[in-house]
């Protein structure tokens, strides 16, 4: 099945100057590398390797859908059967693109069709993907297997359908997070009564029912099933039938967790949940309390992610069941469970190694409920090997945050969101700069942050200077002038992404920059000080970036957002009229 | 010509009621267009609900909404508001929606958190807003609508108004969380509503009656479905007040009578919505009622003068 080739023996054939591998020897070594950086490097080394890569990657990772186009990427690798496609920039999952900026699949699928027909893997994120788009896929790709798609738009459950249909060999269909339109949940009575070869089933994210009937059938039918993960309509009891059939699942994400059940169906629950022997990830539990906890006891004990963001617990209930969870790693919570389930966490979960702690009412102004900065601290002195933190707080201060790195130096991944833009040190009434100072300095392996509060240029000062390792940065309402950006530009080598928003750095810094954005993935500015002359000027000296400029007002020369990306595909030739192309 | 807007407690004087009312129709037809795009998206269709009336006493907490961020801009603007016209155009910038646009997007260039930013990005996406722009021909006297607030509601989707302004994507949760979370706040918030899908329970109270009832608002389909459940609740503290009304005295009680007694002219039914408000049931359809309905009380019409011009006809029409 392998596609033909022209081989260019005869080079190996001529060369007498060094022992070389045999082409087939090369690309044998080879076709066991999977991380796409390790190939990108192999592929650096010589036009021999070059080529013995290309024939033998699978799978192609597309960090930002404009940087290349589909014609490049089938004509360079021929045998690809897994594609990775990341599409908008990350501030539009928070409105601030507008729609129908693109980012749409068709055009590549129109490619992969015709240069793929062997594809099998689709993994998007934050792509426009339409029902037809969806229907193309699945009529056109006999040998498909897996659609993953998340935050991605444009689609509706008829497009599920069309995949539920169509794709004979469907292992993964993992739908987390998008905006799908809900036309009814009769896709999954699509899937041919003699279907039985799926591994992975998320619909988490469906807003309406689905047929239960369905899905209990699919469940029983598909034995290798190990990644479940149902939308909140489904009911208690009715999951209670489906473990019954699946005992077998790794990944189980509940429905609706808050429904009257007699003491007999509880048994039964728990008994279901019991005999799930290989369950190691736990998500759903939308509306649980604490009262159906006990059912899940015998499950927690191999627990390593437990994800609770969708369930507003309070910190008893984090309390009573986080004792029977010792094994986790991952652990997703809302900030309903306060400080006190935080101080829970840091005394059940030694293990943790990642903590997210999301916002229950993000938009209500007025709440002096949720975390602070002492549950942080208590989860950092319980936790010493947590590196992956999402703190959505009302409140820190600089000494707690140096506390906090302090317990935890290994921290790969800091983000953390101080909800009131601007915010002081509320102890000190100091700016935040030397809480993220303290990070840095500390944590010497971080590759990404997001910073938040009232900083000034010190930040981004420490930041240029500390966080050598540094991939991804996210600021937001925070430094003082054009220095704080050059330092960042100036210091941080590996830095591929940097998004921006609400912050006065301007054409000084923008310019900055010049030499450094070739070798990053993408820079987004909004709402601060660049005008369009600057950005002509990037535009102009670097031909090989697309500048790309979002206005509103056609007479100002302020520009609102400002989207930088390498690239070697060229301008974009689909973008809507709103985005200039400098 | 409308009077200059000197708001007393409920926003508007009798005579001038429906004066107003007309000029709020016009005002918010043009804003329609847009707040009908915006509902798709929306838990509440406000466009139903543009006229409202808070009690007296609650014209502060009104006036705190006002000053920020508001699903219906006519409602806050006209309830309860002891804000005088001054205020309305200076003390709030987002209030203010000049013809041209020019001086708006001029204002806050610098202040990061005020609306001129989310107007801006409101104002990218959204063409219909220079409709409703050349549509507020009128009286610039009453607030125009704040269309860019309409489309940042459509993006935003809170549910709740905050005191202070919101900007567009901060904090960063991604839509599908914001979604959810705000459908969840407004069944977990409630402690009188008992969460869950099957069921709505809140808290019913009568004036006058000892004890209150719990009612699961799921039982029901429409209105009249609930009053007569409600009428048979509380038909045991009723039957000592119908003597005493003109109604002829009767040994026990009829339906007729009983609908009378709710619907008539001695009790309303009010319910509190998820801002607090206490609004006269009957008014928005009844699956926009229950989504926001928190809890319930049968108010005796007298009581009920902020509530409505129908109830205070009512009570006229009596005596």
């Amino acid at each position: 099945m392998d596609p033909k080739r022209s081989r260019n023996s005869h080079e190996s054939v001529n060369s007498s100057e060094s022992t070389r591998f045999p082409d087939e020897v090369l690309e044998r070594v080879l076709s066991l590398l999977t991380s796409h950086k390790d190939r990108s490097s192999v592929s650096l080394v010589c036009k021999d390797w070059y080529n013995a890569e290309r024939w033998t990657r699978t799978h192609v990772f597309i960090g930002n859908c404009y940087s290349v186009s589909p014609e490049i990427v089938v004509g360079r690798f021929p045998a690809i059967r897994s594609v990775t496609l990341k599409g908008k920039p990350r501030f539009s999952d928070f409105n601030l693109v507008p729609e129908n900026w693109g980012a749409d699949i068709h055009q590549w699928l129109v490619v992969f069709a015709e240069k793929y027909p062997f594809l099998e893997e689709l993994r998007l994120k934050r792509m426009t993907v339409t029902d037809e788009s969806l229907e193309f896929l699945a009529t056109s790709f006999s040998y498909f297997k897996a659609i993953s798609l998340m935050s991605c738009d444009g689609f509706s459950t008829d497009g599920l359908a069309a995949i539920a249909t169509h794709c004979k060999n469907l292992t993964e269909l993992d739908i987390q997070e998008n905006d799908m339109e809900d036309n009814g949940g009769g896709w999954l009575s699509c899937f041919p009564e003699n279907f039985t070869s799926l591994e992975v089933l998320n619909f988490a994210s469906q807003q309406g029912d689905v047929s239960f009937d369905a899905l209990e059938k699919l469940v029983d039918r598909c034995k290798s099933l190990r990644v479940l993960k149902v939308d909140k309509y489904v009911k208690l009891e009715q999951l209670h039938r489906l473990l019954v059939r699946a005992p077998q699942l790794t990944d189980l994400g509940t429905g609706n967790f808050q429904q009257e059940l007699t003491p007999r169906q509880c048994a039964e629950l728990e008994s279901a949940f019991s005999n799930c022997k290989n369950l190691h990830t736990l998500s759903g539990l939308w509306d649980a309390t604490s009262l159906y906890f006990p059912v899940l006891y015998s499950a927690c004990g191999r627990l390593t992610f437990l994800n609770l963001s969708y369930a507003a617990l309070q910190s008893g209930d984090l309390a009573k069941l986080l004792p029977h969870c010792p094994n986790l790693r991952r652990l997703w919570v809302l900030d309903t469970v306060e400080d006190e389930g935080l101080e829970a966490i840091g005394s059940s979960c030694p293990l943790l190694e990642e903590l997210r702690v999301f916002p229950a009412a993000p938009f209500d102004l007025d709440i002096n409920r949720g975390v602070t900065e002492s549950g942080f601290i208590a989860v950092s002195r319980g936790c010493p090997r947590l590196h992956y933190v999402l703190y959505f707080c009302r409140q820190m201060t600089n000494a707690a945050v140096a506390t906090i790195v302090q317990n935890c130096p290994d921290f790969t991944h800091f983000r953390l969101c101080i909800m009131n833009p601007g915010q002081r040190d509320y102890l000190t009434g100091e700016p935040m700069d030397e809480a993220f100072g303290a990070v840095v300095k500390t944590c010497t392996k971080l590759q990404r942050l997001a910073i938040s509060g009232l900083l000034t240029d010190l930040t981004f000062e420490y930041i240029g200077k500390y966080a050598k390792n540094l991939e991804t940065l996210s600021v937001a309402f925070a430094g003082s002038s054009d220095w704080g950006m050059q330092c960042v530009l100036r210091g941080c080598p590996k830095l591929r992404k940097l998004e921006i928003r609400d912050s006065p750095f301007g054409n000084a810094a923008l310019l900055s920059g010049l030499a450094k954005y070739e070798s990053m993935r993408s820079l987004w500015m909004s709402a601060c000080n660049v005008t369009m002359n600057a950005c002509k000027l990037l535009a102009r000296e670097k031909p090989r970036l697309n500048v790309e400029v979002m206005k509103d007002d056609e007479t100002d020369s302020q520009v609102d957002k400002v989207y930088v990306y390498r690239t070697i595909a060229g301008p974009r030739r689909d973008a809507p009229p709103f985005v200039l192309t400098l | 010509m409308s009077k200059p807007l000197e708001h007393d407690y409920i926003g508007l004087s009798e005579a001038s009621s429906m004066e107003r009312s007309s000029d709020k129709l016009s005002s918010s037809s043009s804003c329609t267009i847009v707040s009908s795009e915006d509902d798709k998206n929306n838990v509440l269709n406000f466009k139903d609900t543009d006229l409202c009336l808070g009690l007296p006493g609650l014209g502060k907490d009104l006036e705190d909404k006002a000053n920020g961020y508001c699903h219906s801009p006519m409602k806050n603007f006209v309830c309860g508001s002891k804000r005088g016209f001054s205020d309305a155009i200076d003390g709030s910038r987002k209030w203010v929606f000049s013809v041209n646009g020019g001086s708006e997007v001029d204002l806050g260039k610098n202040a990061h958190l005020l609306s001129p930013k989310i107007g801006k990005t409101g104002l990218e996406n959204n063409s219909t807003q220079q409709s409703c722009l050349g549509g507020t021909s009128m009286n610039k006297e009453v607030a125009p609508c704040s269309p860019q607030k309409s489309v940042l509601e459509k993006k935003t989707h809170a549910s709740a108004p905050a005191a202070k302004a919101q900007v567009v994507g901060w904090p960063p949760v991604r839509s599908f969380r914001k979604n959810t979370m705000a459908t969840n706040l407004t069944k977990n918030n409630d402690d009188d509503g008992k969460s869950g899908s099957g069921c709505l329970y809140v808290k019913v109270s009568m004036d006058g009656a000892p004890y209150l009832r719990k009612v699961d608002l799921r039982t029901y389909s429409n209105y009249m479905e609930l009053s007569s459940a409600l009428e048979k609740m509380f038909s045991c503290f009723t039957i000592g007040q119908c003597s005493s009304d003109n109604l002829p005295g009767r040994d026990g009680l009829s339906e007729s009578h009983l609908m009378d007694l709710l619907h008539g002219s001695e009790y309303v039914l009010t319910y509190e919505d998820k801002d607090g408000d206490w609004m006269l049931g009957g008014d928005v359809p009844w699956e926009m009622f229950i989504d926001s309905c928190k809890r319930l009380r049968i108010m005796k019409s007298s009581e009920a003068i902020g509530l409505a011009p129908r109830a205070m006809e009512k009570c006229k029409n009596r005596n």
